[in-house]
């Protein structure tokens, strides 16, 4: 079950980054290696002091359990376990687990003897991860300015945050990063569309080729970016959505501390027209 | 020790132009000289050109040009059609439906929303016809029909917003207005009057989406980047003949997370992600203001939020 009928021919040794063959072995369909372990260890660990201030707290609705940052008033200080150090432990976790998989990934991509752009990629959403649990409540100076570990009291943190500067859609990054989520999906459907239009012609077609994608592309807006292309395209739009969204928060506070609206006057107020 | 990483293409290559595959009896010909452009080419294809416009082109585009027209004279008139106000201002500049008093009026007064009303229908018809039209153009090259669809998904999203809650609601008013910050105040004011959005679970499914999207297009573009030195790019020819490069593609999320799509699955994911958003984001709309006034007294009686 866990073999693919072709897989046996690639489980080869070799490709660790550390430990050399010493974790260097697969159990069931999962890679193992140095940074299974401690992607292990770290997310175990993380997961258990989760449920353990879950249980410290005053609910087990799964909606509601929150592992609160500490106070503000606290500042960046080492906190005691029920008022934010946890929070602090498993944030060590978290980037710890984060840090192991995408090791992790490179080792498998190098076992496989193919790119590192999945890890890269990866590291991105890491450091967006970093920049709100970390970069920005450092520069603000207070650990308190972080979010909550919790399905709808994080929800709470973005919309009080957003309101904390009036309204945060007139944050210039913030307009960045969303259009390029919406660009990204936009992107991704039309590529899953073309794809399996051309795999999928419908009763009686043949199944068709890359000139017939290329062509429905030039039909329709006279460029097609081609199949290579496509995927170069992907990657950077939805890696740009993410270093907009890091950069729209980590400006939230340290750069910027008035409302977002207010920002746009200096537009208005250019010397040109003003 | 360092291997090469697909990013860029370093080499160009230059053929003859792709006139593309040949269309069906009667259709227009494909027009424009088609001509290659060096900065595309480090990105993807170099060539530009041909396209096929067609009546149903030039008559998308140009009820799209109508209703980009309608609401740039709209904005200029507000500022006294001065250029340089128009520029200071066009942020702030709006095209507003029409107000509360109207109701579902068809033609309201032009000044008071009835321009609102001219340049929703136009540009409703010019994304409808685009749509027709990449359903056309599928159908012409014998290919199946998904772009036309997943565009409908959107223009469902589209459709709520601007049509089908204000038909519900009663009132125009409801809708958006044309604007690049009078429609984000339109979305904050919304949130605020039915209690926060973040509480409506179909706003948390789109979102989902949004960002599953974008997670998915990442792990897909980079996956295929780091399989194209074995020729993973040509995603057809590895559908129906699996070569190395799909094995490895699959083994390497096999052996990451204990599961992996194949080289057609993929692009189901991706399609349903991508469709979903709109879809489940315009129910969130539809539902709000006519089924559920406030969110959170909502998710307070559902015990997923705390009462105030």
């Amino acid at each position: 079950m866990a073999l693919l009928s072709f897989e046996r021919k690639y489980r080869v040794r070799g490709g660790t980054l550390i430990g050399g063959d010493l974790f260097d072995f697969w159990v069931g369909p999962f890679y193992v290696g140095f940074f299974g372990v401690t992607t292990l260890i770290f997310s175990v660990l993380g997961t258990a002091l989760i449920i353990y201030g879950a249980g410290l707290g005053d609910t087990w609705n799964p909606w509601r359990i929150s592992i609160d940052p500490p106070d503000v008033s606290l500042g960046l200080a080492l906190a005691p376990l029920r008022a934010g150090g946890l929070w602090q432990a498993v944030t060590v976790c978290a980037l710890g687990a984060f840090s192991s998989w995408g090791l992790r990934e490179v080792e498998i991509a190098r076992k496989l003897g193919i790119g590192i752009h999945v890890p890269v990629a990866f590291g991105f959403a890491i450091l967006a991860y970093f920049t709100l649990e970390v970069v920005r409540p450092v520069l603000m100076g207070a650990w308190g300015y972080a979010f909550p570990y919790g399905i709808f009291s994080h929800l709470e943190w973005v919309s009080s945050t957003g309101y904390r500067y009036l309204n945060f859609h007139y944050n210039p990054a913030h307009m960045i990063a969303v259009s390029f989520f919406f660009t990204t999906t936009f992107a991704l459907a039309l590529h899953g569309s073309l794809i399996l239009s051309a795999a999928n012609p419908g009763k009686g077609e043949t199944m068709k080729t890359p000139e017939h994608e290329d062509t429905f592309f030039r039909d329709i807006i006279g460029y097609s970016v081609g199949t290579l292309g496509i995927h170069r395209l992907g990657l950077f739009l939805a890696l740009t959505a993410v270093v907009f969204s890091a950069i729209c928060i980590v400006i939230s506070g340290p750069v910027w501390s008035q409302g977002w609206p207010e920002w746009w006057n200096w537009w208005r107020n250019l010397p040109i027209w003003a | 020790m360092a291997s090469y990483q697909n990013l860029l293409t370093q080499v160009q290559v230059r053929g003859p132009v792709e006139m593309g595959v040949p269309l069906p009896p009667g259709n227009d010909t494909r027009i424009g000289v088609p001509f290659f452009s060096k900065l595309m080419g480090i990105l993807g294809n170099a060539q530009i050109g041909p396209i096929y416009l067609g009546g149903l082109g030039v008559l998308s585009l140009f009820c799209g040009f109508i209703a980009f027209e309608i609401i740039g004279l709209n904005m200029a008139a507000q500022v006294n059609w001065s250029p340089i106000q128009f520029v200071r201002q066009l942020p702030w500049l709006a095209l507003s439906p029409p107000g509360p008093e109207y109701g579902l009026q068809i033609l309201p007064p032009l000044a008071q929303g009835g321009w609102w009303l001219i340049a929703g229908f136009f540009l409703t018809v010019s994304v409808v016809l685009w749509a027709v039209r990449t359903y056309v153009r599928a159908k012409a090259l014998g290919l199946g029909t998904h772009v036309a669809w997943a565009f409908a998904a959107a223009i469902w999203l589209y459709l709520v917003l601007g049509f089908i809650r204000p038909l519900l609601m009663g009132s125009w008013s409801e809708a958006v207005p044309f604007g690049i910050f009078p429609h984000l105040d339109w979305v904050g004011t919304f949130s605020l009057r039915y209690g926060n959005l973040f509480y409506n679970p179909f706003h948390c499914l789109s979102i989902a989406f949004l960002y599953g999207s974008t997670l998915l297009f990442a792990m897909h573009g980079a996956t295929i980047l780091a399989v194209s030195r074995y020729g993973g790019e040509r995603e057809l020819e590895q559908i129906t003949d699996r070569g190395t490069a799909s094995e490895r593609a699959a083994l390497f999320w096999r052996w990451t997370m204990g599961f992996n799509g194949t080289m057609e699955s993929v692009h189901r994911w991706a399609w349903w992600f991508a469709v979903l958003t709109p879809l489940t984001g315009g129910i969130g709309i539809l539902i709000t203001g006519t089924v559920v006034d406030d969110w959170h007294a909502w998710a307070v009686a559902h015990h997923y939020a705390f009462s105030l």
